[in-house]
C-alpha cells in the first residue's frame, strides 16, 4: 500500500464514518416519525375518510348505475357518442372479466389523486408564474420529484405513515403533480402581454387579472398539464399497490411474483382502458371549450 | 389661459437595475448610446415637459425606439417613471395608491392598443363591456351600453362573434368601442392604427375624427406615421431618443421644422395634402366694396390690378375685371352689380387641402378667393403660393416653377 493509492482507486469515506452518517440520519428520521407520525396521520384523516367514502360509494352502487353515471359524464364532457359507447363497452368487458371491484378501487384513488394534484398544483403554478424567485426554487424540486425513483420516496412515506391508502395517495400525488404545476406556470407566463396590459389599463385588480385573463388564456396549457397528471397517476397504480393500495395494481404485482401472464395482461389492459378513457375525455373537453382561440366559454 | 388637462413635468425614465444611479448621467447630457455602453441602462425618456388641453387630439410621434410607447404608458402608470410629475385634472398620478390608481384607470382614462389587446375567449359584446365589468356594473346594464357603442363603431350584428372571427380593422373597432364604453375623459391610443392596412387605416382615422367631433374627448395618439399625425393632430409632439424635439400645431411642424431630424420626417410628407389653403393664402388686397357698377369701375381704376374681388356686407360676391366693367353700357352704371358681370372663378374654403386646388389655381387667370363658411373673404391663393408648398421647407424663396418640377406630390409609403 503506497501513499498514492488514491490514483488507482477512488478516495472514499471510511466505511465506519459512512455507516455512522446513515445511522444518524435514519435514527433522526425514525425519531421524527415516532414523534410526529400520529399528528401527521391525524392531519390526513379527513382525506382518508373521503377516500374511503368514495371507494365504498363506487363499490356499493350497483354496477349499472355506475356505468350510467360514467356514460353521462363522458357524454357531458366530450359530446361524442363514439367515446361514450367505447367507454361503456370497455367497462362492460372489464366487469365481465371479473375486474370490476379492482377497477372501481383504482378509479376512486385516481380521481382523488387527480383532484388533489389539481387543487395543490394550480395554486403552486400560479405562485411560480408570479415570481421568478419562486420559480427558481420550485423548479429544481419538481425536477427531483420527476426523476427520483418512486421507490425511494416511498421509504420515508411508509416510515412515517405505514402502509395503506394515504401513503399510496401521497406517493401518487408526488409523482403525478409536476406536469400540472409546470404547465400552469408556463401557460400563465405565455399569456399575451398586451392582453394583460389592456386588463391593467382598464383598472383590473390582480384577482380580476388572474381569473378574467390569465387563467382562461392559460387554460389550454393547464388542461394539457392535467391530462399528463392523470396519465402519470395511472402509471403509478402498480407501484402504489406495493404499499397496500388496493386496486388493479395488486393483481399485476401478484402476477409478477407468481408468473401469471394472463392475469397480469388483463389487469394491465384494464389500466390502459381507464387511461384511454380519461385521456380522450379530458382532451375532448378541453378542445370543445377552447373552440374560440383557447379559453373557457361562458355559457 | 385655461389650465391644461394633463401636465407632465420633468419626466425621466431609465430602464435597468439601478436607474437612480444613472439618472445624474442623463441629466448631464450624456448620450443614450454612451450610457448604455458604460452602465447597461437604457434611457427611455429624458426631460419630458408636456401640457395637453382638454378636448384636443395630441399626437406623440417618433420612430420606433424613440420612447413614444414608453411615454404613453406613463399617463396611466403602466410604467413607473424614474423621476418627474404627471398631473391629470388636478390629480398627481404619481401619488396615487394602488387602489386609487385602479379607480383612476377605470374612470379617467381608457386605452386602445396597437395589437388590439382583445380577450380572445370572450365574444365581441363582452369585450366591449370589459371595462364596465371591471367597474362592477351589472351584466344587463353593461351589455346594453356595450351594444350601443358597438353600433356607434359600425359593428352591429357582430356581438356574438369572437375576436378571431373578425378582420384587423373590425377588431380595432372593438378595441375602440371598449375604450369608449367606459366613458373615460381621456383616450390613450398606442399606435392604434399602425397594424392595419393603409385603406382600413384611413377609414379608421375618418371614423375617429367623426367620433371626436361629437364626443370631444381628450385623445393622446401615438404614431410613427407623420401623415397620420398631421391628419389627426391638433398638436403634435415629436420624440427622438426619448427627448422632445418639437411641439406644435401641424402647420408649425411642417413649415418650421425645429431641426434636421424633424426635417427628415417632414421631407417625406405630402405637404400639399397635409397643409390647407389657409396656411399659404395671402391677404386680399384688391377689394371692391361698391354697390353699383359705376362705383365699382371708379374703385377699380384706383387699384393697381385690373381685376378685384367684390365684397359687400353679406360677404364675398364674385370677381370683377376692369375689362368686364368697361364693356357694360354706361347707362346701366347706376344699377347694382348683377351676376352677369362676375368672372367665372372657383371659390375655395380655407381648410381645403392644397392638393385639391392645384388644378384650379393653374387654370384660373386670377388668384382664387378663399371664402370661409360664413361667406367672408379670408384671403387669396395663386399658383405661386401653392408652388411654395412643394419647395424645400427652408428655401421657399426659390423660383416657384422650378420647385414645382423638382418635387412631385407623390405620397411616399413610410
Amino acid at each position: 500500500m503506497a501513499d498514492n493509492s488514491w490514483l488507482t482507486s477512488f478516495p472514499k469515506m471510511e466505511r465506519g464514518e459512512l455507516a455512522a452518517i446513515r445511522k444518524t440520519l435514519d435514527g433522526a428520521y425514525r425519531q421524527f416519525s415516532r414523534d410526529y407520525g400520529e399528528s401527521i396521520e391525524a392531519f390526513f384523516e379527513p382525506l382518508l375518510s373521503f377516500l374511503v367514502w368514495f371507494e365504498r360509494l363506487l363499490l356499493a352502487t350497483p354496477w349499472w348505475i355506475v356505468l350510467a353515471a360514467v356514460a353521462a359524464l363522458v357524454y357531458a364532457a366530450s359530446r361524442s357518442w363514439k367515446l361514450c359507447v367505447g367507454s361503456i363497452v370497455s367497462l362492460l368487458l372489464i366487469g365481465y372479466l371479473g375486474m370490476w371491484d379492482d377497477t372501481m378501487r383504482t378509479l376512486s384513488i385516481i380521481t382523488v389523486c387527480t383532484l388533489l394534484a389539481i387543487v395543490l398544483g394550480i395554486p403552486i403554478g400560479i405562485a411560480m408564474a408570479r415570481s421568478n424567485r419562486t420559480q427558481s426554487i420550485v423548479t429544481p424540486m419538481l425536477d427531483i420529484m420527476q426523476t427520483m425513483p418512486a421507490f425511494v420516496y416511498l421509504i420515508p412515506v411508509v416510515m412515517l405513515l405505514g402502509i395503506g391508502k394515504i401513503p399510496g395517495l401521497i406517493a401518487v400525488v408526488i409523482y403525478a403533480i409536476p406536469p400540472v404545476i409546470r404547465l400552469t406556470n408556463l401557460g400563465i407566463r405565455l399569456v399575451d402581454r398586451e392582453v394583460l396590459e389592456a386588463a391593467t389599463a382598464f383598472g383590473a385588480n390582480p384577482r380580476q387579472r388572474l381569473l378574467g385573463v390569465q387563467l382562461p388564456l392559460a387554460m389550454p396549457t393547464i388542461m394539457a398539464g392535467i391530462n399528463q397528471t392523470i396519465m402519470m397517476a395511472l402509471s403509478m397504480v402498480v407501484i402504489a399497490s406495493m404499499i397496500g393500495v388496493k386496486g388493479l395494481g395488486q393483481p399485476v404485482l401478484k402476477s409478477i411474483t407468481n408468473q401469471y401472464f394472463t392475469l397480469g395482461l388483463l389487469n394491465g389492459l384494464a389500466i390502459v382502458a381507464l387511461a384511454i378513457i380519461f385521456d380522450r375525455v379530458s382532451q375532448a373537453y378541453a378542445k370543445r371549450t377552447q373552440a374560440h382561440l383557447g379559453g373557457l366559454q361562458h355559457d | 389661459m385655461t389650465k391644461p388637462l394633463i401636465e407632465v413635468k420633468g419626466l425621466y425614465k431609465v430602464f435597468g437595475s439601478q436607474p437612480q444611479k444613472v439618472l445624474p448621467r442623463v441629466k448631464q447630457g450624456q448620450s443614450k448610446d454612451q450610457i448604455l455602453a458604460e452602465t447597461g441602462h437604457t434611457v427611455g425618456l429624458k426631460e419630458i415637459d408636456l401640457h395637453i388641453n382638454k378636448g384636443e387630439i395630441f399626437v406623440i410621434m417618433g420612430l420606433s425606439g424613440s420612447g413614444k410607447s414608453t411615454l404613453i404608458r406613463h399617463f396611466n402608470r403602466l410604467i413607473e417613471p424614474s423621476e418627474g410629475e404627471i398631473w391629470v385634472d388636478g390629480t398627481d398620478v404619481m401619488k396615487l395608491s394602488q387602489g386609487q390608481l385602479q379607480e383612476f384607470r377605470r374612470h379617467k382614462m381608457s386605452m386602445v392598443f396597437q395589437r388590439f389587446g382583445l380577450l380572445p375567449h370572450r365574444n365581441v359584446l363582452d369585450n366591449v363591456a370589459y371595462g364596465l365589468e371591471i367597474q362592477g356594473i351589472e351584466k344587463a346594464h353593461r351589455q346594453k351600453v356595450a351594444g350601443e357603442w358597438l353600433e356607434t363603431v359600425g359593428l352591429n350584428g357582430y356581438a356574438a362573434q369572437y375576436p378571431s372571427q373578425l378582420s384587423g380593422g373590425q377588431q380595432q373597432r372593438v378595441g375602440l368601442a371598449r375604450a369608449l364604453a367606459t366613458d373615460a375623459e381621456i383616450l390613450l391610443m398606442d399606435e392604434a392604427f399602425s397594424a392595419l392596412d393603409p385603406l382600413i387605416r384611413s377609414e379608421m382615422q375618418d371614423q375617429l375624427i367623426e367620433l371626436q367631433s361629437s364626443l370631444h374627448k381628450t385623445i393622446i395618439f401615438i404614431t410613427h406615421d407623420l401623415d397620420e399625425a398631421l391628419r389627426l393632430g391638433d398638436r403634435i409632439a415629436i420624440l427622438k431618443d426619448g427627448a422632445l424635439v418639437q411641439q406644435g400645431t401641424p402647420d408649425e411642424i411642417l413649415l418650421h421644422p425645429a431641426d434636421d431630424y424633424v426635417e427628415a420626417f417632414v421631407k417625406d410628407v405630402n405637404r400639399a395634402r397635409a397643409l390647407t389653403v389657409e396656411t399659404v393664402m395671402k391677404p386680399p388686397v384688391s377689394r371692391i366694396t361698391a354697390e353699383t357698377l359705376g362705383e365699382a369701375l371708379s374703385q377699380m381704376k384706383r387699384l393697381k390690378d385690373d381685376y378685384a374681388y367684390h365684397v359687400t356686407e353679406e360677404g364675398y360676391q364674385g370677381v370683377l375685371t376692369q375689362e368686364g366693367l368697361e364693356q357694360v353700357n354706361k347707362s346701366l352704371h347706376q344699377q347694382e352689380i348683377s351676376e352677369e358681370v362676375y368672372e367665372d372663378v372657383p371659390v375655395v374654403s380655407p381648410d381645403t387641402p392644397i392638393e385639391q386646388i392645384v388644378g384650379d389655381t393653374i387654370e384660373s387667370d386670377y388668384s382664387l378667393p378663399v371664402v370661409d363658411d360664413d361667406g367672408n373673404l379670408k384671403g387669396l391663393v395663386a399658383a405661386e403660393n401653392v408652388a411654395e408648398v412643394f419647395a424645400e421647407p427652408e428655401s421657399s424663396d426659390i423660383e416657384p416653377t422650378e420647385a414645382a418640377n423638382e418635387e412631385e406630390p407623390e405620397p411616399k409609403a413610410s
